[in-house]
């Protein structure tokens, strides 16, 4: 055996020299750490911002917090909201749903299939949510008829675009398309995360591609979920941006109310305050579903703290 | 002996530049135990990996129980089969992993019940019956309701065992299934394989468990640089080797057996 250099083994000697570890000597009770006096002035600093914020509510009559109140539970806001929502519910299910075929596409072995939905992701991630909205509002002036048709073939079902392309359409593909390609990314990096053995494991057993899918989504969904509140989150937000092609949301309702009535910061506090309070519920729901999808990788109880003697039975 | 079980014919198999498996051929008896030795590195877990078509070879044959793994013969020509099909025959063979493997989102009874139930789509009931007697055999009776992170090693690794034998496999393949176990969760492992060889199971068992091999195994194969260089009985193999190469690791083994 190598013997320690001798200045760590005198270091050692002489720092556990003068530390009494007998116990029942004197007993030694435990008391709070002191707290840094950094600590008061930052909450007094703090204190000092939020009572000027409040005082500058309160007295800026500019706020017009009756109006506020006003407008808050008024029809053409709630019909708003009910749009927005709507729309924030079915651009994610559109969204998630293209974004779990875009990610299996991108694990294809079919080198085609994988390159088409990289592009797809590509295309869609790098370009501006807003221009997508307004592209897709205007297809007509690219496509006035859009048909079906075989290519360079006869044409099958034609539609006038600008009928076909309502406000809303235009809304629900803007959004989908674009929520797909995040999802999509979203979807792929859970699939990613799943541990090879699994995949490998659910082979060994003889399951078929879907089957083992079936085996790794629910893994996958545990670390596909907070991604996914945060895109729900986002794109709850995003919505706002359809008010640009008059679509009646929640934004655009409030802009509708303060063309009229002049009213423009009272109708946006209204606005926000529906975010935000949506957004907060949305949170709450977000941290309930983590909880779910834990489920045996958190132990239940404690982990076994014995393990059994439990001798296999001879058969 | 008995028929061949599994056969293989000069299987090889590389990974980029890397020659891994160079020509390897091996038949394993119906109803006997075969135990694959060898240094790290030298293709152990890629070959059982052939076997079940986890990872195809490149060249040969693999045969189990007269049915040819991964590939359709046409003429004079092996067409690779389709994902499906490969993984239809895969039903047959059990595999055990190093690392237990098992879904971490369902409970024991219901890892056991996932090979049968997804595959065969056979009666929930009587898969869960079927489970429970599995469970039970592996001494796990009481632990179906838990999950995998809330039982020990051994335990994980003895519902692994029961989650392969749902498929009632014809063949059982285990990888160093007591390599990531602490000394003393090893031996309620090798119980259950003693048991399960005992009932006749055809078992080929990749370990580094030589006492295991001595006693269990009718045939040890010493496998070095992507070729078996020595096989036979194991009181031959282990306790005479006829080559330098086998020499030299069984004498590495009894090293750090003893430092154990
Ligand atoms: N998927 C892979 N890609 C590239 N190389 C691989 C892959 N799998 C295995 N190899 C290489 O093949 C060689 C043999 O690996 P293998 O796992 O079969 O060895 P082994 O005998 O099981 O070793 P061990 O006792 O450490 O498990 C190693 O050099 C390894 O790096
Ligand atoms: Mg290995």
């Amino acid at each position: 055996m190598p013997s320690p250099p001798a200045s760590w083994a005198s270091s050692r000697a002489e720092a556990s020299e003068p530390v009494s570890v007998t116990t029942g000597v004197r007993p030694r009770t435990r008391r709070p750490r002191k707290k840094s006096p950094w600590r008061y002035v930052a909450i007094a600093v703090i204190l000092f911002m939020v009572l000027s914020l409040a005082d500058v509510a309160l007295t800026n009559p500019n706020f017009g917090w009756p109006v506020v109140g006003q407008y808050l539970f008024s029809a053409v806001i709630l019909h708003g909201l009910l749009l927005t929502l709507e729309l924030t519910a079915v651009v994610m299910i559109i969204g998630s749903v293209l974004g779990v075929l875009l990610a299996i596409m991108r694990t294809s072995s079919n080198e085609f299939v994988a390159r088409g939905a990289w592009t797809y992701v590509w295309f869609f991630r790098g370009t501006p949510l807003l221009i997508q909205v307004i592209f897709w509002f205007n297809i007509a002036a690219l496509f006035p008829e859009i048909e079906l048709a075989v290519p360079f073939g006869p044409t099958l079902v034609g539609f006038d675009a600008n009928a076909l392309v309502t406000p809303w359409t235009a809304a629900v593909l803007a959004l989908s398309l674009n929520e797909g390609a995040y999802m999509a990314e979203i979807v792929r990096g859970g699939l990613l995360g799943v541990d090879r053995g699994q995949y490998e494991a659910a082979q060994a057993l003889g399951m078929r591609p879907n089957k083992v899918f079936r085996i790794i989504m629910p893994q996958a969904v545990r670390t596909i979920i907070p991604p996914t509140a945060n895109q729900l989150v986002t794109t709850f937000k995003n919505t706002a941006l359809v008010s640009v092609i008059g679509l009646a949301d929640l934004l655009h309702s409030a802009q509708v109310v303060y063309a009229l009535n002049y009213q423009t910061i009272p109708l946006l506090i209204v606005a926000a305050f529906w975010y935000l309070l949506l957004t907060s519920l949305l949170s709450y729901f977000q941290a309930l579903l983590e909880r779910k999808y834990s489920k045996g990788y958190a132990p239940r109880s404690r982990p076994q703290a014995k393990s059994e003697p439990a001798v296999p039975k001879e058969v | 002996m008995g028929t061949p079980m599994i056969v293989l014919n000069g299987i090889q198999k590389r990974f980029d530049s890397v020659h891994v498996l160079k020509g390897v051929d091996y038949s394993v008896a119906g109803g006997s135990v075969s135990c694959l030795i060898g240094p790290s590195g030298s293709g152990k877990s890629t070959l059982l990996r052939c076997i079940n078509g986890l990872q195809p070879a490149d060249e040969g044959e693999v045969w189990v129980d007269g049915d040819l793994i991964g590939l359709r013969i046409e003429g004079d020509h092996l067409i690779p089969l389709s994902e499906k099909e490969v993984a239809d025959q895969r039903r047959q063979i059990g595999m055990v992993f190093q690392r237990f493997n098992l879904f971490p989102h369902m409970t024991a009874l219901e890892n056991v019940m996932s090979g049968p139930l997804r595959v065969n789509r056979a009666q929930k009931a009587e898969t869960r019956e079927l489970a429970r007697q599995l469970l039970d055999r592996v001494g796990l009776a009481d632990r179906g309701d838990h999950y995998p992170n809330e039982l020990s090693g051994g335990q994980q690794q003895r519902v692994a065992i029961a989650r392969a034998l749902a498929m009632k496999p014809k063949v059982m393949l285990f990888d160093e299934p007591t390599s990531a176990l602490d000394p003393e969760l090893v031996n309620e492992v090798l119980s259950v394989m003693r048991t399960l060889a005992a009932e006749g199971m055809t078992m080929i068992v990749v370990t580094h468990e030589m006492g295991f091999a001595r006693e269990v195994a009718d045939h040890v194969c010493f496998m070095d640089d992507g070729v078996i260089v020595e096989e036979g009985h194991p009181d031959a193999v282990l306790a005479n080797p006829q080559t330098v190469r086998a020499r030299e690791f069984l004498r590495k083994a009894a090293n750090s057996d003893q430092q154990n």
